[in-house]
């Protein structure tokens, strides 16, 4: 255990070390860093000054020093945009995203799992047909098509939603949050949808698959064969083991879950990180870029530990190895 | 009962229907220029007398506009032909780059296994932890920095091409890796190499043949992949530029028109869009399932 762990973390340490040294070739190399940060018409004195202030003379090896030691205190350089410390630009946007991403993924969760049971269960009802047939056009129609769609239906032809922002904030001392105003709920309700399909997809069809796989096993045959309740058969002893792979994969699917909520962001210009880095693409914004680069680099390196923990909790088998 | 053998054989109807699709939409992207009635890229065949006329099928639509026209008068049919046509190329050419890739890192990790293997694998372990959205993403910023508008303009189609190329070559990396390691082992190839083939030639002429159809599936299904990454991009506004507008461009200038009342802009582009791909996943999905049962879908 002590030993799964330990190659966990070196890896983790790996992968870290090669996103920050991507990082610092976009902040040092791509672009110039001291013409973003000068004023324009500026004199070859001025920018040498911004140029030594940056540590620009310094020798390469030198410069990563530098900026391993900068990220690990926080310091992600100066948005050429904003003009703003780009640590401060991204934690002030992360709460909308969190607030976004945890709805979108409670929802798929709580319908994608039914669901798949059900598909699996009952192959043959109605609901199960049309889920099986609607998740292939599910899985066709882009993220931001339905965003879309749902946009020109709730929002420009019914007015029943907002369409963009995230409504009226409440400040509750850490972050401002939208999950206590009416018009806050309101407006995740659109972009939490649209997030949520694809993520709904995935688990359903996954879920149906491991619990057909399950179904057919030796021990559940001979659970029946002992006249066991039904419920506590499906409930109890199938589910438990088809939601092994459905922790894996949803947190595998982290990485597509930011891509996502990239895009949903943009459509319904949702005041969170995804909507900060599509726009410092287009500006672009190079400290901006790279300082996302090293935040989701970060968060797939703790979600995978994350994964590996709770695996142990849910497989007893696991703890003893 | 030799109609029934027959009909057995045939793919079912779902697959027809979308074959029959894609061989259409094919023909359309070919002769666009000859089918569409007017060319967008041509100032002079459109008007703005004709701007923001709804489909034909509508009140106040006009039989010429068959969908529509735009903002600033184009058919739309016209401008989703030319869209549908980058929107393939660019596809193609993203499954195509990726393959090429994938194959030969694939061959080379398979062969020579050992050293070899463990940094390609590695590599592509990398690779594809990081989602192809956010990669071309981050490769778009990057190559707007450095490069001028109008380099940017011409070199946009091979910058989409590379930015989601870079990340889907590893899917077929490992099925070629895998296949490969179970080939080497086979008569064939160790007769090849008693003989003293070059390696080149034992992986290209002898191995490659073998493998070549689980390529042609995986091709398949990330075709739809690549389409739809392609439009996401545009669509975000980090890939084709409105001047030369891919299906996803479309949209994205259609957005803009959503509360002005003129969905058509946005939601024609859009349903050729989830056609397409639509297509062209009920195809992959049937020709996983038919030539390649060990890569069923889970």
């Amino acid at each position: 255990m002590i030993r799964l762990f330990s190659v966990r973390l070196l890896q983790a340490i790996l992968v870290m070390v090669a996103v920050t040294a991507i990082a610092f070739v976009m902040f040092r190399f791509v672009g110039d860093p001291v013409a973003s940060m000068v004023r324009e018409g500026a004199t070859q004195a001025e920018k040498d000054a911004v140029r030594v202030a940056l540590g620009l003379d310094k020798p390469v090896a030198m410069q990563f020093a530098n900026f391993v030691g900068q990220v690990l205190t926080g310091d992600l350089g100066t948005s050429y945009r904003y003009q703003q410390p780009v640590t401060t630009l991204l934690l002030s946007r992360l709460p909308a995203t969190l607030e976004l991403v945890i709805v979108a993924t409670v929802l798929a969760l709580s319908l994608g799992i039914p669901l798949g049971v059900l598909c699996a269960l009952k192959p043959n009802a109605f609901l199960s047909r049309l889920t099986q047939s609607a998740t292939l056009v599910g899985i066709s129609m882009p993220t931001f098509v339905t965003g879309l769609l749902l946009i020109l239906i709730f929002a420009v032809n019914l007015r029943w939603l907002p369409s963009s922002g995230r409504g009226d904030l409440v400040d509750i001392g850490l972050w401002e949050t939208g999950f206590l105003s009416l018009s806050g709920l309101k407006s995740l309700i659109l972009p939490s949808i649209t997030l949520a399909l694809f993520q709904l997809t995935l688990i359903m069809r996954l879920v149906r698959s491991e619990m057909i796989d399950v179904l057919s096993s030796d021990y559940i045959r001979f659970a029946f064969a002992r006249g066991l309740p039904r419920p506590y058969i499906y409930g109890r002893l199938a589910l438990r083991n088809a939601l092994m792979p459905v922790v894996t994969v949803t947190g595998l699917q982290i990485g597509q879950l930011i891509a996502f909520a990239i895009v949903t962001e943009t459509v319904f210009q949702w005041p969170g990180m995804g909507l900060l880095f599509t726009n410092a693409v287009g500006y672009p914004d190079v400290p901006v870029l790279a300082a996302y680069l090293l935040f989701v680099g970060f968060l797939f390196v703790m979600i995978n530990m994350i994964v590996d923990i709770l695996y142990t909790f849910i497989d007893p088998r696991l703890r003893t190895r | 009962m030799a109609t029934q053998s027959l009909m057995r054989r045939l793919p079912p109807v779902s697959v027809m229907i979308a074959s029959l699709v894609l061989l259409i939409m094919l023909i359309l992207v070919i002769f666009a220029p000859l089918i569409a009635p007017m060319d967008p890229r041509d100032v002079a065949s459109y008007s703005l007398m004709d701007m923001e006329i709804p489909p034909a099928f509508m009140e106040g639509g006009d039989p010429r506009f068959l969908l529509g026209t735009d903002n600033q008068g184009r058919d739309l049919v016209s401008v989703i032909l030319f869209g549908l046509r980058i929107s393939v190329v660019i596809g193609l050419g993203a499954v195509i780059f990726a393959a090429v890739l994938g194959v030969v890192f694939g061959l080379v990790a398979g062969f020579f296994g050992g050293m070899v293997d463990s940094i390609v694998m590695r590599v592509a372990d990398i690779f594809v932890s990081f989602p192809t959205i956010l990669v071309a993403l981050l490769i778009s910023g990057i190559a707007r920095a450095q490069l001028s508008a109008e380099t940017m303009l011409a070199w946009a189609p091979l910058v989409l091409i590379f930015s989601i190329a870079i990340n889907e070559w590893v899917q077929y990396a490992r099925t070629v890796r895998a296949s490969t390691m179970v080939e080497i082992a086979r008569d064939y190839v160790r007769a090849a190499k008693v003989i003293g083939l070059p390696a080149p030639r034992i992986m290209g002429r002898h191995i490659l043949p073998n493998i070549m159809s689980s390529v042609m599936v995986i091709a398949t299904i990330n075709l739809a992949g690549a389409i739809l990454t392609e439009a996401t991009l545009s669509f975000l506004g980090a890939g084709m530029p409105p001047t030369y507008p891919s299906l996803g461009t479309l949209i994205r200038i259609g957005n803009q028109f959503l509360f002005s009342g003129l969905w058509w802009i946005a939601v024609m582009p859009a349903t050729v869009l989830v056609i397409l791909v639509l297509a062209v996943n009920v195809i992959g999905d049937y020709l996983r399932d038919h030539f390649n049962p060990k890569l069923m879908a889970r």
